[in-house]
């Protein structure tokens, strides 16, 4: 068994309330920080951990939090997102719903320690009735002196706010949250200026996910270095995974970074093994961005080393023979599902997401959806599938945000790996949408 | 001052200078296009992506290239830097997709369409576009919608450079104007359908590149290149009464701003000298305006060297 450093105590009964929550030893790292600790001392300690953003970028946490600017007299916000849209991502979910008091904890010990004395929390608006846990919590926070004034009798004050999004996607980017809850349109914006110099209300600014903020209390409480001894390298601490798919035990689940991918699919600690004995085809292992794996590179690396959930090892081989730990939304996929299908339904989702301010995201993931669902509905050409390959490739890296990046590199590894299945569509539409959909019938016009 | 070489022309512009703008100062066909930058709105560019250019060197202090191909209506010029525009092959493809994009859903009905002749992307695409189109679905299309009595917003044409945004967020006052939607089905709003009744408001027709805003008192009266743009001024209360009137015979048919070579107008002018000053008394008329682009609206003033139109 791996350690258990956020969800440790989440089956706990009543754990969402302060009570028991505090009971279980939480609140801990806020008396530690505020009574022992100074703010720098706090961001030495995230430093020596190793904690990396678990957003989906791997930034590391201490090198962001040391590029806040500092002027004088200008208030800093530290915003935590919990905007958590990508398509196969629910761990942040889980962690709100079962333990929130943990979230309210982390953002307490952040803002402390990046000098921020008013935080929000950026929720999206689907997750509704988590809005109302978080305020809960917030509530009771409040009631038992952890935000406020002076708290703690340490002179240190903050307010911490919870804001819903309205059903954006975009707005899990962190300059479109940015705008977004200044009350505008979530477009992102152009950077430079970077939200660090910047952000809210053009202060400087912190955006953070979720589990990062989390993790900031096991920080606290045991220190940066006892943290750091989890995992492999420069992939420390624990991660929350969200696993999907063809698998016995969909969930979410804490590992060790480091664990290796085999295990993590058959295990019956994690994933427990395919469903229903079918053969693994593919895998996406950090959300719906990062490019899919087929079945030969899931648990081995193309040099035959063996594949890791580290940061490291599932990017190893580039976009190649790699993909990313991005969020940590891990899908699997049996040896019936289809791919182009499984493509057409992300390209849908960033055509349906894209904000829509640069050309090539706007016009090219629309683009790349209709030709995907022609190709789906046994209407394809065979130059349609270079024709994605090059549509991708102009979009990736013209655009200002990463989501244009975020919808190409589904569809071109997608292509990249899956070529074959791609042109069995084109040349065989009947047979493959007989077993896609069961159907015997002519393939649809479009 | 920062020293920044384009193509191979080195230029010292002053501290804060975009890539586009000391381009601009070289001037020529190292000039990158410009879709949605519009120097006098604060806020605009960086979102159509046709100004993309490669910085080969980064500075003298860092000479490392940049990874991607950066807007050049948004980066600043560094002591130093090198650009390729037009001597990139990889800036020439990646503009050349971005125009395939902003086809896409662009009706190509130019000749029916009022813009016709002194449209920035049609001039775009004639000169950075492929041929034909690789697409082939139905474009994206909606109804045609009055803005008030004046203006005209077929959306179907728009490319969503939000360069009309800016000019209702910046010159009028309320707050009227935005984007509803998102990606390819955004769309040009006046919360909704309010009529924009500000006395600047006319200027979205001057900033907008292409055929979906347009002037409801001009509307298919005449080509553009049928008329004798002139320059002429008037005593306006309201804005500085500087415009060109485009007359054909005796008649001014219509009345915009100054536009520069790259279509940018620096006065704007009001509704009432726009929309309401249509009798050649209203106005004291200059002379012959000078229009230098590469368009077939450079046609139709005399006065002028040689037909520019490629
Ligand atoms: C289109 C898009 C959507 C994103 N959505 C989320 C999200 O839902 N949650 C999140 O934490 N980060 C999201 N990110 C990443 C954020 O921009 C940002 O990098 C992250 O919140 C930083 O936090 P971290 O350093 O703790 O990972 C998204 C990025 C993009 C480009
Ligand atoms: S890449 Fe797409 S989502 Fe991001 S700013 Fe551009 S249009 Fe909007
Ligand atoms: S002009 Fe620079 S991106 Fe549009």
């Amino acid at each position: 068994m791996g350690r258990k450093l956020l969800l440790e105590h989440a089956q706990v009964e009543g754990i969402r309330s302060y009570e028991v929550y505090r009971k279980q030893g939480g609140y801990r790292s806020v008396e530690k920080a505020l009574k022992t600790m100074s703010p720098d001392g706090v961001l030495e300690e995230v430093k020596k951990s190793g904690l990396r953003g678990r957003g989906g970028a791997g930034f590391p946490t201490g090198m962001k939090w040391s590029f806040l600017a500092k002027p004088e007299g200008v208030p800093r916000y530290l915003l935590c997102n919990a905007d958590e849209s990508e398509p196969g991502t629910f761990k942040d979910r889980y962690l709100m719903e079962k333990i929130p008091h943990l979230l309210i904890e982390g953002m307490i010990v952040s803002s402390f320690a990046l000098g921020a004395n008013t935080s929000y929390i950026y929720i999206r608006g689907e997750y509704s009735w988590i809005v109302f846990i978080l305020e809960k919590a917030i509530q009771e926070a409040y009631a038992n002196g952890w935000l406020g004034k002076n708290i703690l009798g340490s002179g240190y004050d903050l307010d911490l706010y919870v804001s819903p999004g309205a059903g954006a996607y975009i707005c899990g980017e962190e300059t479109a949250l940015i705008e977004s809850l200044e009350g505008k349109r979530g477009n992102p914006r152009v950077k430079p200026p970077f939200p660090a110099v910047k952000g809210l209300w053009q202060s400087p600014t912190v955006v953070n996910n979720v589990e990062t903020i989390a993790a900031v209390v096991p920080i606290v409480n045991e220190g940066g270095d006892e943290y750091a001894k989890i995992g492999i390298g420069k992939s420390t601490g624990t991660k929350l995974i969200s696993a999907g798919g063809n698998i016995n035990r969909p969930g979410v689940y804490e590992i060790e970074l480091g664990v290796p991918v085999e295990e993590f699919i058959y295990s019956d600690e994690y994933c427990g093994g395919m469903k229903n004995g079918k053969k693994l085809k593919a895998c996406v292992p950090g959300g719906s961005s990062v490019p899919i794996l087929p079945h030969f590179l899931i648990n081995r690396t193309a040099n035959g080393e063996q594949r890791l959930m580290t940061y490291e090892s599932l990017s190893d081989g580039g976009f190649a023979t790699g993909s990313m730990l991005g969020s940590g939304g891990f899908i699997v996929y049996d040896e019936d599902q289809c791919i182009v299908r499984n493509t057409w339904n992300f390209a849908r989702f960033y055509r349906h997401e894209s904000c829509g301010q640069c050309s090539p995201c706007r016009e090219g993931t629309g683009w790349m959806e209709k030709v995907l669902w022609r190709m789906e509905n046994g209407q394809g050409k065979m130059s349609d599938i270079d024709m994605l390959v090059d549509i991708a490739k102009k979009i990736e890296g013209n655009t200002i945000c990463p989501l244009g990046d975020a919808a190409a590199w589904p569809v071109a590894a997608a292509i990249r790996h899956f070529r074959e299945e791609f042109e069995w569509h084109v040349n065989e539409p009947k047979a493959c949408m007989e077993r896609n959909y069961g159907l015997v019938r002519e393939p649809v016009a479009v | 001052m920062p020293k920044v070489k384009i193509d191979g022309f080195e230029i010292e512009v002053p501290d804060g200078t975009t890539i586009l703008q000391a381009a601009r100062m070289i001037g020529g066909d190292i000039v990158p296009p410009a879709m949605c930058y519009y120097s006098s709105l604060k806020g605009s560019g960086s979102k159509c992506r046709t100004c993309m250019v490669k910085v080969t060197k980064g500075s003298d202090k860092d000479p490392r290239p940049m990874p991607k191909l950066v807007t050049s209506c948004q980066t600043m010029v560094m002591d130093g830097m090198e650009v390729a525009n037009t001597s990139s092959e990889e800036v020439l493809k990646a503009r050349a997709g971005v125009v395939e994009f902003l086809l896409l859903n662009h009706p190509l009905d130019c000749p029916i369409c009022d813009q016709a002749g002194e449209c920035h992307l049609q001039d775009l695409a004639y000169e950075h576009g492929a041929s034909g189109t690789r697409y082939e679905f139905e474009r994206r299309t909606f109804e045609k919608i009055d803005i008030g009595p004046y203006i005209k917003l077929h959306m179907t044409r728009c490319i969503l450079c939000y360069r009309c945004v800016y000019v209702a967020n910046q010159l009028t006052e309320n707050r009227v104007h935005g984007i509803l939607n998102r990606g390819d089905h955004a769309e040009i709003s006046t919360f909704i359908e309010k009529a924009i009744d500000n006395e600047f408001s006319g200027n979205m027709i001057d900033v907008c590149p292409v055929g979906a805003l347009t002037d409801r008192t001009f509307r298919f009266k005449s080509r553009v290149w049928f008329l004798n743009p002139m320059d002429a001024h008037r005593d306006c209360p309201t804005c500085s009464g500087n415009a060109v009137v485009w007359m054909y015979g005796n008649e001014i048919f219509r009345v915009t701003g100054r536009k520069d070579q790259y279509g940018e107008v620096h006065e704007f002018i009001c509704n009432t000298c726009r929309f309401e000053k249509k009798a050649v008394s209203d106005w004291h008329i200059e002379g012959p305006r000078n229009i230098d682009r590469h368009s077939v609206i450079a046609q139709g003033h005399y006065g002028q060297k040689a037909l520019t139109v490629r």
